[in-house]
């Protein structure tokens, strides 16, 4: 049965993440033929993001500027986003598993009385019905899930469910919603930024990932050069957090993040069950580990048994070469 | 004095391989531990508590067997635990099932602060405390790293995607946890004796005014799988220099990732 489905944008430094256009392609599914209709809440000028989200797929898009939506705070949006719900009273509604989806969608499922489905990798139409799979247990295993009546709510994981492709041709009206916003009980006072470039692991492409064999602090900077050449980011193992080398925001493992980058590189990572259940459902895993035994090259596409700190530079100095020679 | 609250749940040790029998995952002979975010709750609401005064709760939803969770959570410095025993009436159940059980429970008591994991390692939602906010109308502050109490004032530093937000809000709140808050403390002999001792009551629905259908999840799981097995890959021989030209050959185009 075809439905309306809200796809709950999100910017990140003055643009869309790309989850957005992810969220768009689960909708487009959701919906059956249906309307896709895109929410973005923000400050200033919205048009051109909401714009975009039409030229991912959407129908049309909602916009909610506000200056107390300036940063994100569950009660700002909360209640903009709720608005937005109760005018266009929803079949489904899909959102990003970021770090703002997974903050703001229980509470709105938790208001609406709905069931949410966290976390999808994928999204289906089957038998008139839409079955969601999910990594259960940190990717060890994986559940296939419905709701069972009323909204279907998600969010879906980043790099997963491919986005469709940009069509500046598509049309599709960007209006602009005036909400009001009051009573925020939690204010934010500073943000640090910690992350160098702005790309967050869950959406990384590519993660270079240094465990104990990094030795120190200063060991990850060959790793960084390496994750810099290819338009990637920096991740750690548990092990390498816990020895101070880096900062558990890094993290990646059963606790800390769960990724699945296009390319993921281990190096000096011996594969604790722990970190495998973070990454192991990565696309292309290379390992560079001295310890030809180490658990690391069971799940790696690509070894290299050698210290890291002698493949690394020629690993970097090659890419390079490659490149220049492209 | 506060009155404080942990929201704790019985999980499998990081440790385990997951094997499915007859559709389910294979509980026996697995090792269950708390989860480790509520570890880090459990730690923050002993150290606040004996700063501020008062009591440290500990509720979980679970069977039987949660007991022993329960007990870790004392002899770590809790003073009281809550056992909300669903074994006998419900068959299944899903976040919007905890939430109701918790929405009931917490009906007309004192409470300054909730605390809870950010996430389950096993089913891994991470919906329950901004759930139970929504309910209880309370603010809540989720992936906390640091908390400061001072009166009703708090300060917090949160984690978003690696970067530190630093949160105002007040009491009564409710906080998930995220990695790098705390060091959970290990239990001592003489907390583990003494935790024996503490109370720890028992409820069923019933005790709360709820019936099995006022709690029926909203969602279903129909499969449950294991992924595909990684074929083992290929390593590559030959000096470093070498081997490093085949792999970023390979990687271009054999993988296609470059």
């Amino acid at each position: 049965m075809s439905k309306k489905v809200l796809v709950i944008g999100e910017t990140r430094e003055g643009t869309l993440r790309n989850v957005t256009f992810e969220a768009i392609a689960a909708a487009n599914i959701i919906s059956d033929g249906g309307e896709v209709v895109g929410v973005l809440c923000g400050e200033g000028q919205l048009e051109n993001m909401g714009k975009e989200m039409v030229y991912h797929g959407a129908d049309r898009v909602i916009t909610v500027a506000n200056e107390n939506l300036k940063t994100y705070t569950s009660d700002g949006f909360g209640q903009a986003l709720q608005a937005v719900i109760d005018d266009e009273s929803p079949g489904g509604i899909v959102m990003g598993h970021t770090s703002i989806g997974k903050d703001i969608t229980p509470k709105l499922a938790s208001r609406l009385e709905s069931g949410l489905i966290s976390d999808a990798t994928e999204v289906l139409a089957e038998g008139g019905k839409i079955v969601f799979t999910r990594p259960i247990y940190s990717g060890k295993a994986f559940e296939k899930k419905e709701i069972k009546d009323g909204i279907i709510f998600a969010t879906i994981r980043p790099n997963n469910i491919p986005a469709e492709p940009r069509d500046d041709s598509r049309v599709g009206e960007v209006t602009e919603k005036n909400v009001e916003i009051t009573n925020i009980r939690t204010i934010i006072k500073d943000i640090i930024r910690k992350s160098s470039d702005g790309v967050d692991l869950s959406e990384a492409k590519v993660i270079v990932a240094g465990g104990r064999g990094v030795k120190s602090a200063e060991g990850f900077q060959p790793l960084e050069e390496l994750a810099d050449i290819l338009g990637g980011t920096v991740g750690a193992s548990r092990g390498a957090c816990d020895a101070g080398y880096c900062d558990y925001s890094l993290q990646i493992g059963q606790t800390g993040k769960v990724v699945t980058p296009d390319l993921y590189i281990a190096c000096g990572i011996s594969g604790a069950i722990q970190h495998l259940a973070g990454m192991s459902n990565s696309k292309v895993i290379v390992a560079i580990n001295k310890d030809p035994e180490a658990n690391i090259f069971n799940v790696a596409d690509y070894g290299i048994v050698g210290d890291l700190f002698d493949v690394v530079p020629k690993l970097i100095e090659e890419i390079k070469q490659v490149k220049v020679n492209a | 004095m506060m009155n404080i609250y942990v929201l704790l749940k019985r999980t499998f040790d990081t440790e385990e391989k997951i094997s499915i029998t007859n559709g389910k995952i294979e509980n026996d002979g697995a090792e269950f531990i708390i989860n480790p975010y509520d570890e880090y709750a459990v730690e923050e609401a002993i150290k606040l508590r004996d700063v501020h005064g008062g009591e440290v709760t500990v509720v979980t939803i679970g069977e039987e067997d949660s007991e022993k969770q329960l007990r870790t959570a004392l002899a770590m410095g809790a003073d009281k635990a809550v056992l909300i025993n669903t074994e006998e009436d419900l068959e299944e159940g899903d976040q919007f099932t905890t939430v109701k059980i918790l929405e009931a429970f917490f009906d007309g008591k004192e409470v300054d602060l909730i605390l809870g994991g950010n996430v389950a390692i096993d089913e891994a939602s991470g919906q329950v405390g901004p759930r139970l906010a929504e309910r209880l109308s309370m603010p809540c502050v989720t992936t906390i790293t640091n908390i400061e109490i001072n009166g009703s004032d708090v300060q917090i530093e949160r984690d978003v995607e690696g970067d530190v937000e630093k949160v105002e809000t007040s009491l009564p709140l409710i906080v998930t946890c995220q990695q790098g808050l705390n060091e959970p403390r290990y239990p001592s002999l003489p907390g583990i004796m003494k935790a024996k001792k503490k109370p720890l009551e028992e409820l069923e629905i019933d005790d709360l005014d709820l019936e099995a259908e006022d709690v029926e999840p909203k969602t279903r799981t129909t499969e449950i799988f294991l992924p595909p097995e990684k074929q083992a890959g290929k390593v590559l021989e030959g000096e470093t220099g070498e081997q490093v030209k085949e792999l970023v050959s390979l990687l271009k185009s054999e993988a296609k990732v470059l």
